[in-house]
């Protein structure tokens, strides 16, 4: 299959290890890997913060430099959801509709497009290390994914998932949120990393970068013994 | 920062109960979203015919001596209360819970006016001593612990005992029970209005609001207009709903159907009932097709409890008559976007309050629509020129590979907003480590690979 690797703009420029580890993935499983370099954003902050008009010109970009891929995998749930649930509702009644609509139904998220479209679950890795798995909210509630990272996660030799409480909750993060109002937004991640602490795992998993972002952010300030890791980096361990 | 987190552990503490009787009667249902998606589509229909349920439920109330009172806005429906009380020579008024009698400010105006008006739901009577508004629209004293209702108590009524929920309860007891002995007038809310049958539905917990609606002479309810539902039948959803929903039970203790004023050849209930409606803008609302789900809201308040944005700044805070997810979006509706649209900011749209709402209204989504209304009608101009700025960054890919540049030399996405209010590294860092800029981005790697 020809996969156009969606990168969004904080892993391209903060996690890249992520990025080539998807990469390295797809094509271990015989794919052919694309990159688009003319999109550098999907348009989330923009569209978050109500400023749907300068969202649309960026998403435009997106939407007609993907037009002709195949299929689009995206490293993110967040940025997932955006392409995949908001396209369409952003570009409503525009002349591009059509191809947001087109698009959002080839988009997958990355643990999802291995699970559901693939039908792969075990990738050979090997992880000896305890962790436990945060469900980004737009991967979980949007897009509607949960057991698809843990089947993946399961086939890891030597990977122990110990699930903590607060799983399902908010890491605080949620974009342009977490600067408008970062006292919350921390408290919201401090429920979050004393979850995580509970479980006595060295690392939280997650498919999304901009929570772990989050999570680590603060897990560094406080110099708590844990890690986080993308699920991807986790997937290419041997 | 101690303080802050004593009342988090506070509110931890509350919920905790509560999640788990909740979860416990969720359980029971055969299948909790096909109850969901029912009660949805019962809304649905009232509210999109609310105009003809409105007239078919206030002909059977008038038919059985109801008087009703249609208020436009909050002014109206105050005067009318006001005005009933001169004319019936009122002197003590006695409340059971009701929101729409916090959205209009009932209570200052009568009591300026020196009307005796107690609140008889231990709740709201607790909240009521303590001269501040309800905390969380179901549980109004979620936030005191006992040790501070005990003192409250004390300051306020000079009573003298121990912490223990009997004990208190026994002091609230012994003073409402005298109050609905001499109360004239007793103010009420309405869960539901059901037009089959022209009646008014009350759910509580505590009796005081089947004692506030029949004890004494003059029972006045007031109920916003989207609280219709079209039959009696439906209330065998919507209240093991709320209930499950709104307090973790599987049916409250006491649900109460009103249908008039005290029937001849009845023994009990009040001479006069009035039923006062009150659309205070919610019209405006119906409007707009795209958010009119909004006035589906039974006011469980589960969007609330599982809401982290509620959890950890409290219910005071918001500074609205309904707090949380739901509040954030029909308050600006309500009192004007200019002045609350910052509610809809103030979330990470994580969607735990859509998940869980028993009426599946589209809170979370609502709030990005509230955020995009108010970016089109009154854009903040920095925000926009922020906006603008990154538009045309991410959408060109050579000026965007320069701003990378720069990023890179200073701080990661800081050229977007870099010394404005806006600015996510000053906030950030507050709290937050950043992390590491990798020497290499994505893009640089995968050119290098090819």
């Amino acid at each position: 299959m020809n996969i156009h690797l969606y990168v969004p703009c904080f892993v391209d420029q903060l996690y890249p290890k992520a990025a080539m580890a998807m990469v390295e993935i797809l094509e271990k499983l015989g794919h052919t890997v694309e990159f688009e370099e003319k999109i550098a954003c999907c348009g989330q902050p923009a569209f978050n913060s109500g400023y749907w008009e300068e969202a649309r010109t960026v998403a435009a970009r997106t939407v007609e430099g993907l037009e002709s891929a195949e299929v689009v995998v995206i490293g993110s749930g967040s940025c997932g959801a955006m392409l995949h649930k908001f396209y369409p509702e952003l570009f409503k009644e525009t002349p591009l509709a059509e191809k947001a609509n087109a698009l959002a139904n080839k988009t997958y998220e990355f643990t999802d497009f291995l699970v559901r479209k693939l039908g792969v679950t075990d990738l050979g890795a090997k992880f000896p290390h305890k962790i436990t798995y945060h469900d980004g909210c737009h991967g979980l509630r949007e897009l509607g994914i949960k057991s698809q990272p843990r089947q993946l996660l399961e086939k890891v030799q030597g990977l122990t998932l110990v699930e903590m409480k607060e799983a399902e909750s908010c890491c605080g993060f949620g974009g342009t949120f977490s600067a408008k109002f970062p006292l919350v937004s921390s408290a919201m991640g401090d429920g979050k990393c004393a979850s995580a602490l509970e479980t006595e795992a060295e690392y939280i998993v997650s498919a999304d970068s901009s929570c772990l972002m989050q999570i680590q952010g603060l897990l560094t300030r406080q110099q708590k013994p844990i890690q986080t890791i993308h699920i991807a980096e986790v997937l290419v361990s041997r | 920062m101690s303080q802050d987190l004593t009342h988090r552990a506070v509110i931890k503490k509350a919920l905790g109960a509560y999640e788990i009787k909740r979860d416990e009667n969720r359980s029971k249902y055969l299948n909790w979203q096909e109850a969901r998606q029912a009660a949805s589509e019962i809304k649905w229909e009232a509210v999109n015919h609310l105009d003809h349920y409105l007239l078919e439920m206030t002909k059977n109330l008038e038919a059985r001596g109801t008087k009703v009172f249609w208020a436009s806005n909050a002014e109206e429906a105050r005067q009318y209360v006001i005005s009933l009380a001169v004319e019936k020579k009122v002197k003590s008024i006695i409340k059971s819970k009701t929101m729409t009698s916090e959205e209009i400010h009932l209570n200052g105006a009568l009591e300026k006016l020196g009307y005796d008006v107690v609140e008889s739901d231990l709740g709201e009577y607790i909240v009521q001593l303590n001269e501040e508004p309800p905390y969380h629209l179901v549980f109004p004293a979620m936030h005191l612990t006992r040790g501070q209702i005990k003192e409250i108590f004390k300051r306020k009524l000079g009573s003298d005992t121990s912490d223990l929920p009997e004990e208190l309860t026994m002091v609230a007891r012994n003073i409402m029970r005298q109050k609905y002995l001499t109360a004239d007038m007793g103010i009420s809310g309405a869960n539901f209005g059901i037009a089959e049958t022209g009646m008014i539905s009350i759910t509580e917990n505590e009796g005081n609001a089947r004692l506030t609606t029949s004890f004494p002479k003059i029972h006045v309810s007031l109920m916003g207009i989207e609280k219709v539902i079209p039959k009696l039948g439906d209330l065998a959803i919507l209240l093991p709903l709320l209930a499950t929903a709104g307090a973790g039970q599987q049916i409250t203790c006491y649900n109460t159907m009103i249908g008039g004023p005290r029937q001849p050849g009845e023994c009990d209930g009040p001479e006069e009932f009035h039923l006062v409606l009150i659309d205070n803008r919610r019209t405006e609302l119906l409007a707009d097709a795209e958010q009119r789900d909004a006035l589906h809201c039974i006011r469980c308040g589960a969007c609330l409890n599982v809401c982290p944005i509620f959890k950890n700044s409290g219910g005071h805070s918001y500074g609205t008559t309904y707090q949380g997810p739901i509040g954030s979006v029909i308050t600006p509706h309500l009192r004007g976007l200019q002045d609350w649209k910052h509610l809809s900011s103030a979330s990470s749209l994580c969607g735990s309050c859509t998940e869980v709402c028993p009426v599946k209204i589209d809170i979370h989504h609502h709030l990005l629509h509230n955020r995009r209304n108010a970016a089109t009608q009154m854009p903040v101009w920095w925000e926009r020129i922020a906006f603008k700025g990154f538009s045309i960054a991410t959408a060109n890919p050579a000026l965007f590979q320069l701003g990378i540049k720069i990023a890179r030399v200073f701080q990661p996405l800081h050229f977007l907003v870099k010394g404005t209010l806006f600015d996510p590294v000053r906030a950030w860092t507050q709290t937050r480590d950043l992390p590491n800029i990798p020497a290499k981005s994505f893009r640089q790697q995968w050119k290098s690979k090819q």
